[in-house]
């Protein structure tokens, strides 16, 4: 019980301060899953976001999964509630009055203001989930290679081609079952 | 923005529900805008083109995921309440229930070497996917001072020395608004024509 209340206090806070999309939280959630309340290990982490990169859908659903390790099933959905609703709430009362903000000049600082700080956030995320999956020092430097490896061979051929990045994850969880081992 | 061409015929909610539900269990590999456009303004009509910016808009400024956010917005003006949670519920809930069955084979099998192996692989690249994005959506942010003035500290504050994002957002927020506030246009300040950021 007392978890369950504590997931929803750390995800229903995470969900209104998603700025620019869910990925701004990801380095927050980790800190509060991880080294706060401990739910879930570092790797565990890592591996439950890109599970979430695999599913169809809003790539953040995973967050229920991040629940379910926490506090089982009903944990899963207490989460997937608790992240989605408020800000889903806060969207559908605010954009009932967005249009008397149309001409408001102060509504094109707020969004250029926030933009870079989204950016920033975003790095974090990578940064979060990359100190773990990318580069980890408990492992060996080789394997560290491949994994860096995987990471800069998707950035180039995301920017090269328009392919569907779910494919690009398969293929290096595939490659990943025989080599990182 | 034109009035609102409100369709002849608002579809009936639980048509509201497949049509997003289909996009929900369809939509592999992120992208979600793309995929929404595509049903709400092409196929279906709820939408033009103008109204759909309109609704990214607001579903990017707001906290909360775009995709989900937008979702919330068509499924209000088309069918109020009811359509919002029809629109959101039948993004979310296809990935979900995936996710489920991901789930608990990752919570039984997480200790299998060859799952552990395959997921190293995954993990490895789901980073290089977020970098990519990153990059992308950043784009010439990352060559603008007036941007790597909150870019970095953000960076450094929330992802190096774990400074809370509510405590960040407080201290950077204002400023970075402030710095951007509107101004009489004989400042001729160029950086005021720099183009939105992407979705």
């Amino acid at each position: 019980m007392k978890d369950l209340i504590e997931l929803l206090n750390v995800f229903a806070g995470l969900s209104l301060m998603a700025i620019g999309g869910g990925t701004a939280v990801i380095p927050e959630m980790e800190h509060q899953t991880v080294t706060v309340h401990q739910w879930v290990s570092s790797t565990q982490f890592a591996a439950i976001y890109s599970l979430g990169q695999l599913a169809p859908g809003p790539n953040m659903t995973m967050v229920g999964i991040l629940g379910y390790h926490a506090a089982g099933v009903p944990g899963y959905f207490l989460v997937l509630f608790a992240f989605y609703f408020p800000a889903l709430m806060l969207t559908y009362i605010v954009s009932h009055i967005w249009d008397n903000f149309r001409d408001n000049p102060w509504r094109d600082a707020l969004q250029r203001g926030l933009a870079p700080i989204t950016i920033g956030l975003m790095l974090s995320g990578v940064y979060a989930v990359g100190k773990t999956a990318s580069f980890n020092l408990e492992r060996p430097l080789w394997f560290n290679a491949v994994t860096m490896g995987f990471g800069l061979a998707i950035v180039l051929l995301l920017f090269w081609k328009r392919i569907n990045p779910a494919l690009l994850i398969l293929a290096c969880g595939v490659i990943g079952w025989f080599v990182l081992r | 923005m034109n009035n609102p061409p409100n369709p002849a015929q608002p579809p009936s909610v639980a048509r509201l529900f497949i049509a997003f539900a289909l996009i929900g269990v369809s939509s592999f590999g992120g992208g979600l805008i793309a995929y929404l456009r595509d049903v709400v303004v092409d196929r279906e009509h709820w939408l033009d083109e103008d109204e759909f910016l309109g609704a990214l808009e607001i579903g990017q400024t707001l906290p909360g995921l775009n995709s989900t956010n937008v979702a919330v917005i068509v499924g209000r003006k088309l069918k109020g309440a009811p359509g919002a949670a029809a629109a959101s519920l039948g993004l979310i809930l296809p990935g979900a229930l995936i996710l489920i069955v991901l789930g608990l084979l990752y919570a039984r099998f997480h200790g299998n070497p060859d799952v552990t192996a395959a997921l190293a692989g995954v993990a490895a690249a789901a980073v290089g996917l977020l970098l990519q994005v990153t990059l992308k959506i950043g784009g010439r942010q990352f060559l603008r001072p007036k941007d790597l003035l909150f870019i970095i500290p953000t960076f450094l504050m929330v992802g190096v020395f774990h400074v809370s994002l509510v405590a960040t957002l407080f201290l950077l927020a204002p400023i970075a608004i402030w710095m951007n506030r509107p101004r009489p246009s004989k400042d001729g300040d160029t950086s005021q024509t720099a183009p939105k950021s992407a979705p």
